[in-house]
């Protein structure tokens, strides 16, 4: 058995999902290949060569690949699936996006979002919002599967030196094309590879009030996420949201401001090790998953804590 | 333009689920069930695409056992202008109708039907696969426009806003296409009482997976489904100054 791994890089470095993914793939068979679809990307290739524990890089390198179009990276992910026995992605929303696709193209029923390899048919996967963990059991010859990262601890990003080589891509579909990106800065750890994370919810009355809970990141060296309320409300952009549905996240510490703890959230974040919550509602929910709940007003909790910290 | 809604009836989004203790599956015995909310939002669209005199029908459809003619009215009440039903007893959630089957259930009815837009949700939330339009787009070689928050249709193509994990990106896609919904796109009504005393006339047909050519025989074996280890929270701290000794003391975090 070999297994593919579809790398996660924004063109210019490889993102560190690549290497969960990595992870979960050696728990199926150590023989692991990953492969780079994009447009000028030499650099990520360079950094994916020094992966430990993989025996192959390949790349496509084309524009048609140059946004992760899912109609150009699907066909190209097909034209290699002939010699591999499972195909993985992070479940990112490129991971999301494409894999379907793939898995359509190849009539083979995906599994999703994988927290755990049984051995190379039998899969944990979360359902009902990670309420439930099923365990299933593929009766397809090719498995696709897409991987959630924070179940499977990173490869060694460096020490290995996997073969390279390149394969054509199969050129633009003429179905889509990219018209524009606005992708939020931030200095900040990703969100879903940060050891702390500090979030507000509805509870922070504006997106201005951010501020406080920027203030505690910065001096945490965490990142900043949010609840659906938060983001709905318009308080900070939509890829702040941590939830079911958002970015699921499992730091070493997870402080919750201001966030009541609906399902959909707690979805998102229960993997994490410690929770802190700070509410002003001693009954909100969150309290239930805390470690570690505070109650009172956040904008007297925040500053101080930030002050002490 | 005629725009096809797949929707699908699913445990509500309030209710707290019960994991069957022969671990089998979920308890889903006299639980309530609504339309899957993704689903709410890509009726919605398709409804005010058709206010806005861009749209001329919208179909909406469904697989699932009779009861599921519940969320085709609602849909109907909303804004579609008939329905089908694709007749099943199979599982809807786990360990039946899977979404590559979805997908080609409605693939066959597409190509009957012939829309030149399908919106649908982009995850349904009982088995949260987030797969079924991305499959459905590639069995019939049309463009995709995943997680929307905005769409747009202009001069014969549609221009799709889509939620991804850096921020946006907005994609030009040509038509037919198919749409999956993220939160943001819109905010669905409410249906009034007379939209919901008419859509209980509009049509519904009722069709077996057998007119389609299409199986349920399940891809993926259920072996167990158990609930998560559970979190022993509940801890509460008195102080700034309590709270950060515990973490640096106790949790060792900081």
């Amino acid at each position: 058995m070999t297994v593919l791994v579809i790398a996660e890089h924004d063109q210019k470095t490889l993102k560190p999902a690549t290497l969960n993914t990595i992870t979960a793939a050696r728990k199926i068979d150590s023989d692991v290949h990953v492969l780079i679809l994009g447009h000028g990307v030499s650099a990520v290739t360079a950094e994916a060569a020094q992966i430990h524990g993989i025996m192959k890089v390949i790349t496509a390198d084309d524009p048609s690949l140059a946004y992760g179009l899912a109609e150009n990276a699907a066909p190209a992910i097909v034209s290699l699936a002939g010699t591999y026995s499972h195909l993985l992605a992070p479940a990112t929303t490129f991971g999301k996006n494409v894999m379907p696709r793939v898995s359509a193209l190849l009539d083979t029923q995906q599994i999703s979002d994988i927290v755990s390899v049984i051995d190379a048919n039998t899969f944990v996967r979360p359902v009902y919002a990670g309420n439930a963990l099923a365990t299933v059991q593929s009766s397809d010859a090719k498995k696709v599967i897409t991987v959630r990262t924070t179940a499977f601890d990173p490869v060694n990003a460096q020490g290995g030196q996997p073969a390279c080589e390149t394969i054509a891509a199969k050129g633009d579909s003429g179905l889509s094309a990219f018209v524009s990106a606005e992708v939020s800065k931030s200095d900040r750890p990703e969100l879903t590879a940060a050891k702390i994370v500090v979030s507000g919810g509805r509870g922070m009355g504006s997106g201005e009030n951010f501020k406080i809970i920027e203030a505690l990141a910065d001096k945490l060296g965490a990142a900043v996420g949010a609840s659906r309320a938060a983001v709905d409300a318009g308080f900070v952009p939509n890829d702040y949201q941590v939830g079911q549905t958002g970015k699921v996240v499992a730091p070493q510490l997870y402080i919750a401001v201001g966030i009541s703890g609906a399902i959909q959230h707690l979805a998102g974040m229960k993997g994490s090790k410690i929770i802190v919550a700070i509410n002003k509602d001693p009954e909100a929910p969150i309290f239930q998953v805390a470690d570690y709940g505070l109650v009172g007003d956040l904008f007297q909790i925040l500053p101080e804590l930030t002050g002490k910290i | 333009m005629k725009i096809l809604v797949p929707v699908k009836r699913a445990v509500d989004y309030n209710v707290k689920i019960r994991v069957k203790p022969d671990q089998s599956g979920i308890d889903l015995a006299n639980v309530k069930m609504s339309m899957n909310p993704f689903d709410e939002i890509a009726i919605e669209e398709a409804t005010r695409l058709k206010e806005a005199g861009k749209a001329a029908e919208i179909v909406v459809v469904t697989i699932g056992s009779d009861k599921a003619q519940d969320v085709l009215r609602t849909a109907m009440a909303i804004g579609a202008d008939r329905g089908i039903l694709v007749q099943t007893d199979a599982p809807t959630d786990l360990g039946g109708v899977e979404p590559l089957a979805v997908a080609k259930t409605l693939k066959a009815l597409i190509d009957q039907e012939k829309p030149d837009l399908v919106i649908m949700g982009k995850q349904s939330i009982d088995d949260d696969s987030n797969q079924t339009g991305q499959m459905l787009s590639a069995l019939l070689g049309w463009p995709q426009g995943t997680f929307a928050s905005k769409i747009e249709l202009t001069g014969g193509k549609i221009n799709v806003t889509r939620e991804v994990d850096g921020g946006l990106e907005t994609l030009s896609l040509s038509l037919p296409a198919v749409i999956t919904t993220d939160l943001r796109l819109n905010e669905p009504r409410y249906a009034s009482l007379p939209n919901i005393m008419k859509a209980k006339k509009k049509d519904l047909a009722i069709m077996k997976p057998e007119d389609l050519g299409v199986s349920y025989t399940p891809r993926l074996k259920i072996l167990k489904v158990e609930e998560p280890p559970k979190r022993t929270g509940g801890g509460k701290v008195a102080s700034v100054d309590e709270l950060i000794d515990k973490l640096k003391n106790e949790a060792k975090v900081i």
